[in-house]
């Protein structure tokens, strides 16, 4: 990619190829910066390359992508979920009461998706049927949800899951295949059919771009809106399952300040702040390169607030360079 | 791309030099995983472990911890630990149960795992380092007040409510060793609710009800402030003493102005040192974590182990005008 210099003065005969476009995409940036960070740890620490550690590694963002997949397709769609960490929460503290009753693994399953989903629906009413700006409802439901939680823990924990609970956070499949790396792999299968193959993916396109022309095309605006929040929802439910049956217990503090983390994937992986573009393999590789980078700088000891300054640096790095690099081949833009 | 990997290759010098000597292999490495990173509790703890580093010579300490107080953070921070193979993990935990996988993991590949501050599940953990214990908390607040009347006299409670675990279980320890302290009466025990105001009124009442009282015991951090001021404002400096548990930040004021002599709270210096001391001694000099159990812990001492592998460090720390300078900007 970098040895190919933009040529001045040169009128194309025809449009890029197929592999031009595919060597200019994000994805391939992206893929490009996750290589080099998985170079750099090989270097960097001599515990790295090692199959154990790098299978724990991926509980660094299997939650966080599950959630990210579906928060792509919402904010393609022009819309955001800033309550998904809260939604987590709640359907923990959901689980965890149910426990108290007896509730079995199978219970706990539907009670942990039926919450997601319950608040997905809260969500999407306020936003697609009141009409509000969903960065002003999230924000609210994000304190409500998580108010719930402190309201029924306080200072105390929910613990005691019954045992065959564990499977979905401390499972493996095969060898150093996680359960939750499996389930992520299913689900970015799943949402990239959706989002690329389906006439939903290309009526989400369509809304983000222009909303009022997709409702004169015939696309059902709202009612595509109100399935993406209950899609996040229950996607936000599905990680609650896996991130408790992980830790073991419930605590109302649990998943605080991940939604954060899952936006910043999301962008990270091409998908416009705005809405109207992004795509899934993009998303999938920027939870490659947040996973490897914080596993990596973990391995060297960096204190987490020194790890996070890198995240910010990392983000801010990979959307500026597109921009700078278009306008370096430019030349005149400066 | 390239002015990227240069950015990635230059990041990549940086995090090496913050790690330089992690790499060094012939050290036994100890790491300190806090609730979070930027507490002052936990600097100082940090400080004890280095100490404690010093004086064994060949070990290093890998102070490390999240951002924020999360369970989650802290499994991240202690995966990223197993990984590297260090040969112990001393953990005040966010969560007692939430950490027991990732614990368990650790131990299972031969690293050497306890708690400190706060606990972890006994399956989590090969033991467990309270500061101090309820008896010692007991007697020590009673012997702040009788050290400074040689003579005798009357001291009064101030607690926190009357249905205060930890307050009532002091109170108690307190009350069963009085008779080691001759001549001192506890004439009245009131409760200002862990409430600034409450325990100010409470603290003036006990002033006015009994005139000749030498001092005033709060085994809560809100009470001894309200206390403290409480004395300045009737102007009974140096007859009425303020005693009891306090945070030095939050007592200089008082020691400055007399209102109180001495007051007590764990030393987090000492706490990280006996945490890293105890950590090498199972890791390196084969000491076993069984009930009853002494371990050694350096200058502190040593640790001895009840039922649940648990044990108390030592007697609060004794703060008064000679060190309250160098812990106020701590905690």
């Amino acid at each position: 990619m970098t040895d190919a210099p933009a040529p001045s003065r040169h009128i194309p005969d025809r449009l890029n190829s197929r592999l031009a476009r595919l060597l200019r995409s994000w994805e391939v940036l992206l893929l490009a910066v996750a290589v080099a960070i998985f170079v750099v740890n090989c270097f960097a620490s001599p515990y790295f390359l090692n199959a154990w550690n790098l299978s724990d590694a991926t509980f660094n963002f299997t939650e966080k992508a599950m959630i990210a997949f579906a928060m792509a397709l919402l904010i393609i769609a022009g819309e955001i979920d800033l309550s998904v960490a809260s939604i987590i929460a709640l359907a923990s503290t959901a689980m965890g009461l149910a426990v108290q009753y007896g509730a079995g693994t199978a219970e706990l399953v539907g009670i942990s998706l039926a919450v997601g989903l319950m608040c997905g629906a809260f969500n999407a009413v306020f936003v697609t049927v009141l009409g509000l700006p969903s960065i002003v409802v999230t924000i609210g439901t994000m304190s409500l949800f998580r108010g719930i939680s402190y309201i029924i823990l306080g200072d105390d924990a929910f613990r005691g899951y019954p045992a065959s609970f564990a499977w979905f956070g401390q499972g493996y499949i095969v060898w150093v295949i996680t359960v939750e790396m499996l389930f992520f792999v299913v689900f970015a299968v799943i949402y990239g059919v959706v989002l690329h193959r389906t006439n939903f993916g290309r009526a989400v396109y369509a809304i983000g771009n222009n909303p009022t022309s997709a409702l004169f095309s015939g696309i059902r605006v709202q009612r595509v809106k109100f399935i993406l929040f209950l899609l996040t929802g229950v996607m936000s439910g599905f990680a609650a399952l896996c991130l408790t049956s992980r830790l073991g217990s419930t605590r109302p503090s649990i998943a605080s300040g991940m939604e954060l983390e899952v936006v910043t994937m999301v962008v990270l992986g091409g998908v416009n702040i705005l809405g109207g573009s992004g795509s899934i393999p993009g998303v999938v590789i920027a939870a490659f390169v947040m996973g490897l980078v914080t596993f990596g700088l973990g391995l060297l000891n960096v204190p987490g607030i020194v790890m996070s300054v890198f995240i910010g640096l990392l983000l801010i790095g990979v959307i500026a360079l597109p921009r700078l690099w278009a306008m370096l081949a430019k030349g005149s833009a400066i | 791309m390239s002015v990227f990997k240069k950015l990635i290759a230059s990041a990549a010098v940086a995090t090496a030099m913050f790690a330089g000597p992690a790499l060094a292999q012939d050290n036994v490495r100890i790491a300190l995983v806090v609730k979070a990173l930027g507490i002052g509790f936990f600097e100082a703890a940090a400080e004890g472990a280095k100490e404690a580093a010093a004086e064994l010579g060949n070990v290093e300490i890998i102070y490390t911890g999240p951002t924020d107080t999360t369970a989650e953070g802290q499994i991240e921070v202690i995966n990223a630990l197993i990984a590297q193979k260090v040969d112990a993990i001393a953990v005040s935990a966010n969560d007692t149960d939430a950490l027991v996988p990732a614990l368990q993991r650790a131990m299972q590949r031969g690293i050497t795992v306890i708690s400190w501050d706060s606990g972890v599940a006994p399956e989590g953990r090969q033991l467990h380092l309270n500061p101090s214990s309820n008896p010692l908390i007991g007697n020590m607040i009673i012997k702040l007040a009788a050290d400074h009347l040689p003579d005798g006299g009357d001291v009064a409670v101030l607690s926190a409510t009357t249905t205060s675990t930890n307050q009532n279980i002091w109170i108690d320890e307190m009350t069963k060793v009085m008779g080691n302290y001759p001549g001192i009466n506890l004439v009245s025990t009131v409760y200002g609710d862990d409430l600034a105001d409450k325990s100010y009124r409470e603290a003036t009442g006990l002033m006015q009800s009994f005139p000749d009282l030498d001092a005033i015991i709060a085994p809560t951090s809100v009470g001894i402030v309200a206390a403290a001021q409480a004395v300045v404002d009737a102007g009974k400096v140096g007859e009425v003493n303020v005693t009891g548990l306090g945070l030095p930040s939050e007592m200089a004021g008082a020691i400055a102005s007399g209102a109180s002599q001495s007051f007590a709270i764990w030393n987090p210096i000492d706490l990280g040192y006996s945490a890293t001391m105890l950590a090498y001694e199972l890791s390196q000099n084969g000491a076993e974590a069984t009930p009853g159990a002494e371990i050694p812990m350096g200058r502190l001492g040593s640790l001895t182990l009840n039922d649940n592998n648990e044990g108390a460090m030592a007697d609060p720390f004794v703060y008064d005008a000679s060190n309250i300078d160098q812990f106020k900007s701590i905690f």
